[in-house]
């Protein structure tokens, strides 16, 4: 790794003053909380800041609150936090298992739940120093040409990296918000508006500015009659990215759907929301027939390369897998 | 220093240090005299550069360990390095292959992917903190009776994954061995037989 300075600070009024201070002096800085994530890219070079901001000396941002409106998560909570909380297990549908399905158990120790929605891609030539890629201020999307057998069916162009969080579909199939916190004060924002397609800007996957910092995550209490489903698909059974993901809340009654979200990761620049499959299984009732088309339409418009075909089938089969078991 | 590591006797690895002489922090006994803030905040701009170093308090197996370390460097370096516990394995030094893991506040972590400036005020336990005396941990002893590790590179991160399970979960399952170590990769392929050791003290533990 290049030299840097590790500030530790203790509240986020410091972190977000000394973050725009250092932007005013142009001076490259990164927040970080687990590192496990912005470390690998230090040490690829693909980050060179020059300072680090450790959010981890902050106290009071590592919680799980169970309130009457949802569930509140503080930033800095790890996915093993996540995980094993009692009551997100009993209450948040899948919210446990999608932390405890990502990266491994020393990943997870570390990881927090603001790091892992903030997450850079893993493309592997956007990972790489030798590939100075349009993310990195290049010229070319390598996927383009290259291996892409990993890369987006949806929302690419001109980038085709796909999000790598396991966490943020699930989230947002929930219903997520999210608080940020930054000079101006503290917005909180839908999860889903946070990412960025690399058609509005491809060197950002969200909406973040200097000095802006993710802090806490809200979860609304699952509507009565709500079921959830995730299923992640990777080429191990452990310790590894997904290939596509689903994540569906539908809620119903006597069969009939009243309302359902159905996110699917792996597949995007940005967690992937289906809202026009969505709106067609609103009022119908959730048979294999109404599966495979709300599948059809999800996928309608996909643009596979020449390596990640196998995607499409893949997503459609597992949105039907995912409501045929919600109701 | 060596004393503090190794316990007693000349391993081989002494023995390759001693020939070369090896740069080792200074050992602090007492916890109690350290201070448990850090000595330097903000780099100041006069300097011009953000090449951090401070002084920072390490606390690996017991003992506290006063030394200044670069900012960048990682727990795994500092370990290694600075104090001599080569049982921690640096792999593929990118948070993938497990061979670095250690045990902090009760928890596993890859110590390649944690840098040693953060660790001021947290446990950290390493493979050579495991046995006591001159008797190995029973995790330690599975792992011998069940032929655990083959090349051995993997092996004292399999185990630190093993005993930060056993330690929270004193008699876990198969799944929850496997999963517990999932995250640490075996180029031999002997998984089948890590996870016998686990289970096998899993059993006693019942």
């Amino acid at each position: 790794m290049k030299s840097f300075a590790n500030i530790d600070v203790k509240s986020v009024r410091e972190a977000v003053t000394l973050l725009q201070k250092l932007h005013q002096e142009k001076k490259s800085a990164e927040i970080v909380s687990g590192g496990t994530e912005l470390l690998q890219l230090m040490k690829d070079r693909v980050a060179t800041p020059q300072y680090l901001i450790n959010l981890k000396t902050i106290p009071g941002l590592n919680y799980i609150k169970e309130e009457r409106s949802g569930f509140r998560i503080g930033a800095l909570t790890t996915l093993t936090e996540i995980e094993e909380h009692k009551g997100v297990r009993e209450k948040l549908l899948f919210l446990s298992q999608a932390a405890g399905e990502a990266a491994s158990p020393q990943l997870r120790n570390a990881g927090t739940i603001g790091g892992n929605i903030c997450q850079r891609p893993f493309c592997w030539y956007f990972r790489s120093a030798n590939f100075p890629c349009l993310r990195k201020g290049g010229g070319i999307c390598y996927a383009v040409a290259g291996d892409n057998r990993y890369h987006a069916i949806l929302g690419g162009g001109p980038s085709y990296i796909v999000h790598p969080s396991d966490t943020a579909p699930a989230l947002i199939a929930l219903g997520a918000r999210i608080k940020i916190t930054g000079p101006a004060g503290e917005k909180t924002i839908p999860l889903e508006k946070f990412f960025v397609l690399p058609q509005v800007d491809y060197k950002r996957e969200n909406i973040l500015q200097p000095g802006e910092i993710l802090t806490e995550v809200q979860i609304p209490h699952p509507k009565p009659g709500s079921k959830g489903f995730y299923h992640k698909v990777r080429e191990r059974q452990a310790w590894d990215h997904a290939i596509v993901s689903v994540s569906t809340v539908v809620q119903s009654k006597g069969g009939i759907c009243q309302d359902a979200h159905v996110v699917l990761g792996g597949v995007a620049p940005i967690p992937w929301r289906a809202a026009k499959a969505e709106a067609f299984l609103r009022g119908k009732k959730v048979d294999e027939g109404t599966a495979r088309q709300v599948g059809e339409i999800a996928l309608d418009g996909a643009r596979p390369m020449k390596d990640n075909v196998y995607k499409i089938g893949m997503a459609k089969s597992l949105i039907q897998r995912a409501l045929l078991a919600s109701v | 220093m060596d004393n503090e590591v190794k316990g007693k006797g000349v391993s081989r690895r002494d023995f390759l240090k001693g020939l070369g002489g090896g740069a080792i922090g200074s050992a602090v006994i007492s916890t109690g005299l350290l201070d448990p803030n850090k000595a330097e905040a903000y780099p100041t701009e006069s300097t011009g550069t953000s090449r951090g170093k401070s002084t920072i308090n390490l606390k690996v197996n017991g003992k506290s360990y006063r030394l200044e370390v670069e900012h960048r460097d990682t727990l795994a370096e500092v370990l290694r390095d600075q104090l001599g516990f080569t049982g921690t394995k640096v792999g593929c030094n990118r948070g993938e292959c497990g061979a670095c893991t250690v045990i902090i506040n009760g928890r596993s972590f890859y110590s390649c992917s944690q840098l040693a400036v953060w660790m001021e005020g947290k446990e950290i336990l390493t493979i050579e903190g495991l046995e006591k005396g001159d008797k190995l941990d029973p995790i330690q002893e599975a792992f011998i009776e069940n032929d655990g590790p083959q090349c051995g590179f993997c092996t004292s991160g399999q185990i630190m994954s093993a005993k930060a399970l056993l330690l929270r979960n004193p008699g876990p399952n198969e799944a929850e061995v496997r999963n517990a170590l999932s995250g640490n990769l075996c180029r031999c392929g002997n998984y089948n037989r890590e996870v016998a050791a686990v289970l096998a003290v899993a059993g006693k533990g019942r």
